[in-house]
Order: C-alpha cells, then sequence, then structure tokens
C-alpha cells in the first residue's frame, strides 16, 4: 500500500538539500566548534553561517539567534528564563498566555504556577483568535512575560502578533511569540511583528529534529536555564549539534525560495475543504473565518470518533491525525478546540489535515475519496452501536 | 494486545495463520492518576503501563503488523471504575473485570473493530465459543487453572458470534512455550493481577483516593464489629474493608477463628461469626443472562460457581421474576458474597450467570 503524508504540522520530512547539508557535516565537518584548531573552526564557520541563513530567514541579526534542541526546549527557555530574569529584578511574578497554546508553553506555565508565578491564560473566541483588548485589561504592573502563539498547531489561525506587540511595548512587558508552526508558512518578519522573543523548530521545516531556535531581541535580559560552557554567547551551553543546526540553516534557505509554493499550498488546502463539504454533510471547518497558514484545516466530520478516522484513515494509506500528536493515544477532547467553544463530542470528531511542499493535488484528491467512504462506514456502524 | 504473553500469543498465532491481523492496546487508567497509590518503587500488575504498551508495540512491530493505542479511559471511567467505587460503599464485594468485558472490551472495542473494518475480535482469554443448536455457546477453557468463563457470562450472542478466542483450546504452559517458538520477548512475563486499576491489591485505598480526587468526602463508615446475636465484638474503620468470609484484619482475639458473614453499609455494621455460620444453601441473582442457551421455563440443574476460584457446586436453578434467578445448592456453600457473580455450567457449557444480592 502506498502511505500519504498528511501531518505536516507533526513533523515534515527531510529535504534532499538539507539532507546534503547535513550528511556532509556529519562525515566532514565533525570538529566541535569550540576547537582552536582547523576541525573546530570549519565546524564554527558553518555553524554561523546556519545562524545567519536563519536570521535571514525571520530578518532578525544572526546574534539574536541562539539555537536549542527543539521548540519545546525554546518555548520554556522564553518562560522560564523570563520569569527567573524578572523575578529577582523587580518582583514580577506574572505571566500571561492564551488557553490555546502548545503543551510546551501550557506546560511551563503550570510550573512557573508551581513556583508561585500567577498566570493569565486568555480565553479566544470561536473565531479562534485572542481579543487584544482582554490582553491589556490583563495586564498588570508585575507581568513579566506575554507568551502568544503565531499559528496554532491544530487549526493553522494566526494570533494578531504584532497588535500584541504593540500592546506589550506600550506597557514595557516582552513578549514572546511561539512561532514553531507559522515558521515557513508565513512570512515571518520579527522586527515588525515586534515580538522579544520567538520561538522556532527544524523539524517542523524540512530540517532533522532535534533542533530549534529561540530569537531573542537584542538588548532584552535574559537568564538561560541551562549551565555549563559558553557556548551561544553564554544563553545555551552544551556543544552545538552542528549537523543539526547545518540542516536548520539549511532548510531556512529553502523556505525563502519556497515561499512561492505556499499559493499552490493554500489552493490544494481550499480544494480538500470544498470536497469534504460538498460531499460530506454534517462537516465544517473548525476555525474557517480566521486568517490562517495556508496548510493546514482542522474540519470536524459530526457523529464520528476522531481517534477512529485516524486509524481507519492510515489503515487506507493516509496520514493525518486529531490535533497534537500524543505518544501514549490518549485523548482528552483538544484543549484548543475546547476553548474555541466546541461541545466535547465534536471537538472529539474533529481531524487535522496538514499539507506539505510534496502534496499533489492527485493525493488531495484520493484523500477526499477515501475520506468520504470511511466516515459513510462509520457513521453507519454507529447507528448500530 | 495488552503487552502481556496472552493477547501477544493470540496476534502472532493469527498473523502465522494469514489472517489480516491488526492490534490494539486499550488505553483504560491513566497511570499519572492517584500518585499517592503507588509505593516507592512502583506498584504491581497494573493495567495499561507505559511498559505493557512498548512490549504490545514490539509484538506487533516484530509480526509485521499495524498496530494502534486507542483511548477508552473515559468509558471506563464511567462503565467500570465508578460502579466499582459505588459497589464497595454499597457493602458488596464487586467484579471489575466482568463490567470492563461487558461494556469495554467486548462492546467499545468491537465498535473499534468494527471501525477498521475488522470482522472478528480476538483475545487472550481462556474460553472457548462453539456454534450448536442455532447459537454460540461459551465454553470452559482446556486449562481449568485459566479458565476465564467466570467474568464472561455477560457476552451477548452477537459478541460471541465475532470473537475468537484461540487460547481457549491451550494450556498455559502451551501458550508460553508458542511464545518462545515465536520469539516473543514477552514470552517469561509475569501474569497480570484481576483488578488492573487498583495498585498492590489495595482497594479500600484506592476508593479513598479516587473520592478525593473527585471532591468527595470518604464517608466515614466506622462502626462496630458484632456478632450474630449482637454483641459488639469490636470497632472497624469502615464496611467497605471487609468481604464476606474475610479472617484477617478484624483485630480480636476470640477463642475460635472468627470471619465476616456480611456487612451492612446502613447501620455500618460488620458481622462476624464462626466458619459454620458462613454457611448457605441460596442465593438470588440478579440480571441473568443466559449466554449459550435460551432462556429456561424449568427449573435447571447445573453446577454453579459462586466466586472464580469456587469449586462449582451443584445446584437447581429457578427462574423468580424477569432477570432473576434462585440457586438452591444440594450442599451448603462458604461465604456466598454480594456483588460477585454466580455462574451456571453444565460441565464445560457455561448456560448463563447472575449477579448475587
Amino acid at each position: 500500500m502506498r502511505h500519504v503524508y498528511f501531518d505536516h504540522n507533526a513533523t515534515t520530512p527531510v529535504a534532499p538539500q538539507v539532507l546534503e547539508a547535513v550528511v556532509s557535516c556529519l562525515g566532514q565537518t565533525y570538529g566541535n566548534a569550540s576547537s582552536i584548531h582547523y576541525f573546530g573552526q570549519a565546524a564554527k564557520q558553518r555553524l554561523e553561517a546556519a545562524r545567519r541563513q536563519l536570521a535571514a530567514l525571520i530578518h532578525a541579526n544572526a546574534t539574536e539567534v541562539v539555537f536549542t534542541a527543539g521548540g519545546t526546549e525554546s518555548d520554556n527557555m522564553a518562560l522560564l528564563g523570563m520569569a527567573r530574569t524578572a523575578r529577582p529584578v523587580s518582583g514580577r511574578r506574572h505571566v500571561i498566555t492564551t488557553a490555546i497554546e502548545h503543551p510546551a508553553v501550557l506546560a511551563a506555565c503550570a510550573q512557573l504556577e508551581r513556583e508561585g508565578v500567577a498566570v493569565t491564560r486568555l480565553p479566544v473566541g470561536a473565531a479562534g483568535v485572542i481579543d487584544p483588548g482582554d490582553l491589556r485589561t490583563a495586564l498588570r504592573p508585575e507581568t513579566a512575560l506575554v507568551s502568544v502563539m503565531h499559528a496554532n498547531n491544530e487549526t493553522g489561525v494566526i494570533q494578531p502578533v504584532e497588535e500584541i506587540a504593540r500592546i506589550t511595548r506600550e506597557a514595557g512587558v516582552p513578549f514572546h511569540a511561539d512561532g514553531v508552526q507559522a515558521l515557513g508558512k508565513l512570512p515571518v518578519d520579527v522586527k515588525a511583528l515586534g515580538v522579544d522573543f520567538y520561538s522556532m523548530s527544524a523539524h517542523k521545516l524540512y530540517a532533522p529534529k532535534g533542533v530549534g531556535a529561540l530569537y531573542i531581541r537584542k538588548g532584552v535580559r535574559f537568564s538561560p536555564l541551562l549551565f555549563g560552557g559558553h557556548h551561544e554567547r553564554d544563553r545555551r551551553p552544551g556543544t552545538e549539534n552542528v549537523p543539526g543546526i547545518v540542516g536548520f540553516g539549511a532548510a531556512a534557505e529553502l523556505a525563502s525560495q519556497s515561499a512561492d509554493d505556499l499559493p499552490q499550498m493554500a489552493s490544494f488546502r481550499q480544494k480538500l475543504e470544498q470536497a469534504v463539504l460538498d460531499r460530506i454533510p454534517g462537516t465544517g471547518v473548525n476555525g474557517a473565518g480566521s486568517p490562517r497558514v495556508p496548510n493546514t484545516t482542522n474540519i470536524y466530520f459530526n457523529g464520528i470518533d476522531g481517534e477512529a478516522l485516524v486509524i481507519a484513515l492510515d489503515l487506507r494509506g493516509f496520514a493525518v491525525s486529531t490535533g497534537s500528536a500524543c505518544s501514549s493515544g490518549a485523548v482528552t477532547p483538544s484543549h484548543v478546540l475546547t476553548a474555541m467553544g466546541l461541545p466535547p463530542e465534536r471537538a472529539r470528531a474533529s481531524i487535522r489535515f496538514s499539507l506539505g511542499l510534496s502534496n499533489t493535488a492527485e493525493q488531495v484528491d484520493a484523500l477526499a475519496e477515501a475520506l468520504e467512504e470511511s466516515v459513510a462506514h462509520l457513521r453507519r456502524i454507529s447507528v448500530h452501536a | 494486545m495488552s503487552g502481556g504473553v496472552d493477547s501477544s500469543t493470540v496476534a502472532a498465532l493469527l498473523a502465522r495463520q494469514g489472517r489480516s491481523v491488526i492490534g490494539l492496546t486499550m488505553q483504560l487508567w491513566n497511570q499519572r492518576r492517584l500518585p499517592e497509590l503507588v509505593p516507592e518503587g512502583g506498584a504491581t500488575g497494573r493495567c495499561c503501563s507505559l511498559d505493557d504498551v512498548y512490549d504490545a508495540r514490539r509484538v506487533a512491530e516484530q509480526i509485521g503488523i499495524p498496530y494502534y493505542v486507542v483511548n477508552f479511559e473515559e468509558q471506563f471511567e464511567e462503565r467500570v471504575v465508578a460502579p466499582f467505587v459505588e459497589e464497595y460503599l454499597a457493602g458488596r464485594t464487586p467484579i471489575p473485570c466482568t463490567l470492563c468485558n461487558n461494556y469495554i472490551k467486548f462492546d467499545r472495542f468491537l465498535e473499534m473493530a468494527d471501525a477498521v473494518g475488522a470482522h472478528h475480535i480476538a483475545t487472550g482469554h481462556y474460553a472457548r465459543v462453539r456454534q450448536r443448536d442455532g447459537r454460540y455457546q461459551l465454553l470452559r477453557a482446556v486449562d481449568p487453572s485459566k479458565d476465564q468463563t467466570y467474568f464472561l457470562f455477560g457476552l451477548t450472542q452477537q459478541q460471541l458470534a465475532r470473537t475468537l478466542f484461540p487460547l481457549g483450546e491451550m494450556t498455559k504452559t502451551e501458550v508460553r512455550a508458542l511464545a518462545r517458538s515465536f520469539d516473543l520477548a514477552v514470552a517469561a512475563k509475569s501474569d497480570s493481577q484481576e483488578i488492573c486499576f487498583v495498585p498492590n491489591g489495595d482497594y479500600a485505598g484506592f476508593l479513598s483516593a479516587w473520592l478525593r480526587e473527585r471532591g468527595e468526602r470518604v464517608p466515614s463508615a466506622a462502626g462496630p464489629i458484632v456478632n450474630s446475636a449482637g454483641r459488639t465484638l469490636g470497632a472497624h474503620a469502615g464496611v467497605h474493608h471487609f468481604t464476606v468470609g474475610q479472617r484477617r484484619g478484624l483485630g480480636i482475639a476470640a477463642g475460635e477463628p472468627l470471619y465476616v458473614i456480611r456487612t451492612d453499609p446502613e447501620s455500618q455494621q460488620v458481622v462476624v461469626g464462626g466458619q459454620h455460620e458462613l454457611l448457605r444453601s441460596q442465593l438470588a441473582a440478579t440480571e441473568v443472562n443466559w449466554i449459550s442457551i435460551a432462556s429456561p421455563s424449568q427449573p435447571v440443574r447445573a453446577q454453579v460457581k459462586i466466586r472464580n476460584k469456587h469449586a462449582a457446586a451443584a445446584a437447581w436453578i429457578e427462574a423468580s421474576a424477569e432477570g432473576r434467578v434462585e440457586v438452591n445448592f444440594d450442599e451448603p456453600q462458604r461465604a456466598i458474597t454480594p456483588g460477585q457473580a454466580a455462574v451456571f455450567y453444565q460441565e464445560d457449557l457455561v448456560l448463563g450467570g447472575g449477579w448475587i444480592e
């Protein structure tokens, strides 16, 4: 059976050019980037070239990019690091985030709460977008950080990051945006967005897993989470994962070229949504009316158990997801969809489709057909249940 | 696929036979819940642990079948765990495994089988199914020490029709040998406990922790321990700590060994007495399911099991009302316990069963 991948928000395949860069680095540029000698210098050069490539993609200075081990670390670094920086200096013990963040942000906030930091979680409306007015109201003199994701991993809905940044700047509060699901799917200009921190992950961008980055705006005070060597300008110690970072750099360069392919991706997404809405009754797109990244759609199929549909589609060769990937297969209804006001049974009946650069129109047609059959089958048997 | 040797062997066996097999593990209980119950060094015999899922996934990979974890925690909570707690608080001794079979393993799981287009479900239970006289009949497993039909009396014809029990014809020793011949890493894994979600068998501790988690107070059920003449012999911390026939944990020094004869949640009394007071010749059972035969209009001669490890005893079974029967044993039986099942056999054939009142 042929397997087709529609789960690019979970992770992406490594692009051939990226693979080539990583392999050449693994085989040849194996030095420790901190070493003085020829080998170390070669590694350092590739490390810094990658930093410039990623900085160019997000319109940052290379010195503002800190490489990490992934999006989760970047989010934790911004949240825990900022809370740690702010507290002893000014007694700031309050963080504002949203109800729809990735667990890497929400669980870090829960940890801050256990450490005595107050956390405000802004609600979203049915559209999946926060109301900037709510943010204004939630700000307190002791607010240490505002953390709002750029694009949501489950729905693709984009938050008004520029507007949030204007509010936080006025209030003098640092602003972290989790950009893991936006990078490569939207033009990202950290200066124009006005963010102080921006989390990124390589494996959502056709580069390997285990590499991420955190943009830290020049001039922002920041405490590291880990202690060791002087790597990454004392912000993130540990011998750099040079091959992974080189892959991230190559992927960043590719992303600026492949921006031209995004309209086509959006048209495939449109084609999929249209086919589902036309051919399968009792369906709808969650967050449809909001600005969204072009590759993601989250669709509910009334009366269907989403988990069963994911398995049924997998057995037909189509990889999709019920939301964020979870290793143990646990399913409480999606916190994102629940926050958007979906009743639990509709949240459980929702499926995320996330397209990638290699998906074709034929694959989208085949997926729509498989969906039509699988949903009809599942609805037929649930009548007997 | 629980990750144990039985279901792993079933999966491997069916795959070897060339059947199209899909492996599913039911996630029934979140192991992160009620951490206070887990002693240092970990609990034994728990279901749905990450290790078990790992083992099941390994087996699926080894035999080359698709494998998924499906989450039934919510149904398990509603249909198995909550009734389990309720029953204990009502002074009965419940069997969650039967509820799990009736409502999860052979119901919700069968729906999932439908969803993935499977015609049958196969499990590692030790039992047999045959077709006879236009019905599907449930029979005891060939290995009497492993027979699980006591927990399966609630299944329906539709459920039996779609169920395969490949281990019913084998002994446990043969199953382990087969697992070794398939080179399964779980071949030597030890057997699981009966109540999989209660760590270390501490069900009273589980009850308290579960109620606390729901923000409910553990009912203060402390009361007197009395003998059948009504004389107070001591005190206890709650009727749910006791089950009929129990001898240990009474804290009473007496000339003859004392046993729990019955518990009464109303008066919060635990009634104790000598061995002979545990004997009864009669019981009433409700929610009776005649699994292998049509509902009988005449009294039926059968061997009746009143708990899993009970040697079935000869009795007459007579319907007293819709879904109710009275069971009259030839010889008095020890510790007939409300909440347990009475399961009716004719030799290997499981006629049916019900819940002891």
